[in-house]
């Protein structure tokens, strides 16, 4: 039994989630949005500052959230910074294959480090309810990058 | 013959008059392991177990004399029907309803709750009237006055909840008015386990010419209820939250509002005659019961009240609130752990936070322990954002648990401290 929950709450998971980092509100951001988590209640305010290239410059966050979802979103962040959008997006769809498929393959077009680093997450595989916690903050990305506003993970 | 010395045995610590070895084998789903742990079954306010003697009517309904109620000249149409109707009059009997034409069956109480709001509220609401609920609702009984709010032009007002979770009946009458055309409120919190001073409510409410609202979604399942004495004028129960089936529930309404009250929704069933210039109604209940009924479910949540009327609702209630004492002062040694809601009336529903931990983070761990909880806003986001928090855990006790099963939540916790430190 603990062996699950040790592989679900790694250190890196445990420390972010306490000390969140990139946490607030950055000033002049160009793209925010609000992601939420109907079920269990889970709020995330994400907002992004990228450059005429589409490169992230700058990101933060604030919310109310469990240790996955913060950690998530914490490590989010810290990936992001210097990252194109495209990049962005590609690394959240390699991101949630690793969260929910046991046989979820690496594509070559993402920066692999990043994967590695968020590895420490593919714990909720074995927690199928706590994968949209691991994954709200990037849903939140997404909705934000599009200017959708809100993003609900129902 | 038995041993002299056998029955005079002292009850174990903790033993109220249920026996609860006997309920427990009544629900086969509690006797497996989780995660190679004994399932202990704390998420009763979500949704309770279903004991044998209700899965044998359901089953039974369909393998001896399954047919639609109320239209068919054939006997097996006689025998379903006279079932149904036998398990309207058990619930009216289980709740203390005057008529068994007062229970209306539903779908669940949201539908119920939903029927009071459309019927009788644009019936016989309008602009300026107030409908008052408190601080510590079920989202079912708010948004439907919300909704009601938006299309007529009535006043919400929200009555307060002390910061122990206790809802002083003096706190809800100072908000009653000649305009307080409804009062609705929860018999039992689900968030927080508060009972709520309902006679004392309604006997103002009456005063003002107001009609009161109960969600009894916990009540009918920990307390024994009679509408009556509460001074209800509707009161909305949900089956599966009282060893029940899911899709069933009941509304009910003194005969005299009912009577009153025009269709919910329309259909076959209700109506008495149909032109297509005209069509009359039945009267209550069937009035409110458009459409073929959810017939074996209401058998099954007869069977359920028959049950519950067998062991003893007090016998119910005392064994409730032994686990209730007790879970309470083993919680209360756990280091970091805070208990929401210490009302001096309250059942056996306990939410807490914790230090260490975020509530989801707790449910993950305990359940891994073989424990079932439920972490999150408990559809009363309201409730929690007054106690400044979006999630609680919550530990909701029935008929079948243990004090050992809160031992076991216990020494779950301390897994809790172990992980986060």
């Amino acid at each position: 039994m603990m062996d699950d929950l040790r592989e679900l709450y790694q250190e890196v998971i445990l420390d972010h989630g306490k000390h969140p980092r990139n946490y607030g509100t950055i000033e002049d951001y160009n793209h925010t949005a609000h992601g939420h988590n109907p079920m269990c209640g889970d709020t995330l305010v994400l907002y992004l500052k990228t450059d005429a290239d589409d490169v992230v410059r700058d990101v933060s966050f604030k919310g109310q959230g469990c240790a996955i979802s913060v950690a998530s979103a914490s490590l989010m962040t810290e990936i992001l910074k210097g990252k194109t959008v495209t990049e962005a997006e590609r690394l959240f769809a390699a991101f949630h294959d690793m969260c929910t498929r046991d046989d979820a393959e690496r594509p070559s077009d993402v920066d692999e480090e990043a994967l590695e680093r968020l590895e420490v997450l593919s714990g909720v595989r074995e927690f199928p309810v706590r994968v949209k916690c691991a994954t709200l903050a990037w849903h939140t990305m997404d909705a934000a990058v599009h200017d959708k506003g809100e993003i609900s993970t129902e | 013959m038995t041993p002299v010395a056998d029955t005079l045995t002292a009850p174990r610590a903790g033993t109220t008059g249920l026996d609860v070895d006997t309920v427990r084998a009544a629900f086969p789903v509690l006797n497996q392991e989780i995660y190679g742990r004994p399932l202990a079954y704390l998420d009763n306010a979500a949704s309770s177990q279903k004991p044998e003697p209700v899965v044998e009517a359901m089953s039974a309904a369909y393998r001896q004399y399954y047919s639609n109620v109320h239209r068919g000249v054939h006997k097996l149409s006689q025998i379903a029907t006279d079932h149904f109707e036998a398990a309207r009059s058990a619930v009216a009997r289980f709740i203390g309803a005057a008529h068994a034409e007062e229970i209306v069956f539903t779908r669940g109480a949201t539908e119920a709750l939903n029927l009071v709001a459309h019927s009788y509220g644009r019936r016989f609401l309008q602009v300026g009237d107030e409908v008052l609920i408190t601080t510590i609702e079920h989202h079912s009984n708010i948004v439907p006055w919300q909704m009601l709010r938006d299309e007529i032009g009535i006043t919400l007002r929200v009555a307060p909840v002390q910061d122990d979770g206790h809802v002083a009946a003096e706190d809800v009458i100072a908000l009653m008015n000649a305009r307080t055309k409804v009062v609705a409120l929860p018999h039992i919190s689900n968030a927080l386990g508060t009972i709520l001073p309902v006679p004392a409510i309604a006997e103002a409410a009456h005063a003002v010419g107001a009609v009161v609202v109960v969600d009894g979604c916990q009540g009918a399942p920990h307390t024994a209820v009679d509408v009556q004495a509460l001074g209800a004028d509707f009161y909305a129960l949900s089956g599966h939250k009282m060893y029940g089936p899911t899709g069933i529930g009941a509304l009910y309404g003194r005969w005299d509002l009912l009577e009153a009250m025009p269709p919910y929704q329309g259909g076959g069933e209700m109506i008495a005659s149909v032109t297509f210039e005209k069509s009359t109604w039945k009267k209550p209940p069937h009035r409110f019961e458009a459409g073929t009924p959810a017939i074996v479910e209401a058998i099954g949540l007869g069977a359920a009240v028959a049950y519950l009327d067998d062991l003893d609702m007090a016998a119910v209630a005392a064994h409730e609130a032994d686990l209730l004492a007790y879970a309470t002062e083993r919680l209360d040694r756990i280091d970091g752990l805070r208990i929401i809601g210490r009302a001096p009336e309250k059942a056996a529903i306990v939410s807490f936070v914790m230090d260490q931990a975020h509530a989801h983070d707790v449910g993950t761990i305990v359940d891994r322990a073989g424990v079932a909880i439920r972490a999150g806003h408990h559809c009363a986001q309201p409730a929690m954002e007054r106690f400044g928090l979006s999630a609680t855990v919550r530990a909701s006790f029935g008929i079948y648990n243990t004090r050992a099963e809160v031992d076991q939540l216990a020494e779950a916790l301390d897994f809790v401290k172990e992980i986060f430190g």
